[in-house]
């Protein structure tokens, strides 16, 4: 099940290099390659952040045992945004992209989030979560702050069709009431991540 | 139909603008390798100066990478839906201050008018950019025919309503039906074209059949596609864009590198097909030619 997952999770970048080399990214390759990484870095993020609360109302734990992995895709997919954006797109013209990150707020939102991400995914491995025990939780509730950067991003880049980061924005929110609005009940229920931990490690 | 290549675009005129533009930098990345201080400098600059050679983007290319919201929002929508646009029978309504209104058969409006290809560059506010030869005749030919009046200071035209021919008009992601306008000088200038065909070929649906209007010096939405009107105002006519977002679309919307969209930056372009981006020329490399126009206006005001 794992290695089904951690497969689907590559899919998409094996569609999108299978497109690239195959010539199916249309006449402007590289502004397909990130929006496709971009779309699938904000999904990827989504489905980790519906995790708990899936788990929460199933009562499946198993689940969290695939939330990092499925995470530190979704930092993946930032990743491969950034980089196509940053090597690509840009071509490392410095000049230019310091000045968009300050000047465009679109792009000062999405890069911040990026930078939001890294100690997240730093902090994921299971010695890290021992060792900043309550903290850790803390810390990486910031993931929804780097989601709803990464939708505003989105929202802000787009020229007139709002559909797809309208949807994104609904789910993302959705996500987090669910997070914050039952918590007494939760309480009740067993401990959030101690299981996540025996069955991640 | 007569192909006839316009003589004030070729080429081999389009391309030493880029160098024209640059000549200051150039001097004085010269000078300073003269007096042996800066020899990376100059074979830098004369790498970023290789003449543009401003080749034709391919049919498939022009073809599928279009925005025309009326058959969705993708890039390659318009390719894929465009199918259900019957470019004929056409009928052009023109109204407003004229001596000759009234609703013109395609085939009325393109009598007598000699058709001649133009590879003009076209610059989308998205900061991409093609080169395209159209077929096509100056817009000027057609206004001449129908006698406006003087106090016609203004065009507006209008793009075919009909959900059922563009499907993407069942969304409301714009206010349908499309409209544009220019000043009458700008519609009048010679280099305003009334596109009727690409590469020798009938228009194809995607890219405005069966007649649109191409304006090289602007962003590529001030050219309105599928034409079904077109009428002579006094007052400044709406254009979409304008009315959905003021603040970032304006009525002039010249390409111009040193104003930037409010949400990117409009110095550079890809042009289709390369892989850097490339400084953007002011009025799009046509500034020789209508710079005039805009004699004493304040172009960061009226973007």
């Amino acid at each position: 099940m794992r290695v089904a997952v951690f497969l689907a999770c590559l899919a998409p970048l094996a569609v999108l290099l299978a497109d690239l080399f195959g010539g199916r990214l249309g006449p402007e390759p590289i502004r397909a390659a990130e929006l496709r990484t971009g779309i699938w870095a904000l999904t990827l993020l989504v489905v980790t952040l519906a995790i708990t609360p899936l788990r929460r109302l199933t009562g499946w734990n198993v689940l969290g045992g695939y939330r990092r992995m499925l995470g530190l895709f979704a930092f993946t997919y930032v990743c491969l945004h950034f980089l196509t954006w940053f090597g690509v797109d840009q071509f490392f013209a410095l000049a230019y992209i310091g000045k968009d990150i300050v000047k465009r707020p679109y792009i000062t939102v999405g890069f911040a989030s990026f930078l939001l991400m890294i100690p997240l995914a730093i902090t994921s491995r299971t010695s890290m979560v021992r060792r900043l025990g309550k903290r850790w939780a803390t810390l990486h509730s910031l993931v929804y702050l780097a989601a709803l950067g990464g939708v505003v991003h989105f929202t802000w880049e787009v020229k007139a069709d709002l559909k797809q980061p309208t949807t994104y924005a609904l789910i993302i929110v959705g996500l987090l009431l669910l997070r914050f609005l039952p918590r007494r009940a939760a309480r009740a229920a067993p401990a959030p991540y101690r299981s996540r931990l025996t069955t991640a490690a | 139909m007569l192909i006839r290549r316009a003589p004030d675009i070729k080429s081999s005129e389009i391309t030493p603008e880029a160098l024209y533009f640059d000549r200051r930098e150039f001097i004085r990345a010269a000078s300073a390798a003269a007096v042996g201080l800066a020899a990376p400098a100059v074979a830098r600059a004369a790498a970023a100066r290789l003449p543009d050679d401003d080749k034709p983007n391919s049919y498939d290319d022009i073809t599928h990478y279009n925005n025309f919201y009326e058959f969705g929002t993708g890039k390659e929508d318009p390719a894929r839906n465009a199918g259900t646009l019957r470019p004929r029978p056409w009928t052009v309504e023109v109204s407003g201050l004229v001596a000759k209104p009234g609703r013109y058969a395609l085939d009325d409006l393109l009598r007598g008018q000699t058709i001649e290809e133009r590879i003009y560059r076209h610059r989308c506010v998205e900061a991409w950019s093609m080169v395209i030869p159209w077929n096509g005749f100056p817009l000027r030919n057609l206004i001449t025919r129908f006698q406006p009046a003087s106090r016609a200071r203004f065009v507006e035209f209008t793009t075919l309503l009909d959900r059922n021919q563009m499907p993407g008009q069942k969304s409301d992601v714009l206010p349908w039906p499309y409209v544009e306008g220019l000043r009458m000088d700008e519609a009048m200038h010679p280099l305003t074209l009334v596109v009727t065909g690409l590469y020798g070929r009938p228009l194809p649906n995607q890219n405005g059949a069966p007649l649109r209007i191409h304006v090289p010096w602007k962003y590529g939405f001030k050219s309105c596609k599928s034409l079904v009107r077109i009428r002579f105002v006094e007052e400044q006519p709406a254009n979409t864009w304008n009315v959905v977002a003021p603040n970032e679309y304006g009525f002039y919307a010249n390409v111009n590198p040193d104003v930037d969209h409010p949400r990117w930056s409009q110095a550079r372009e890809r042009r289709i097909g390369e892989f850097f981006r490339r400084p953007t020329l002011m009025f799009n490399g046509y500034g020789d030619q209508v710079a005039s126009l805009y004699a004493g206006m304040d172009l960061r005001r009226n973007f």
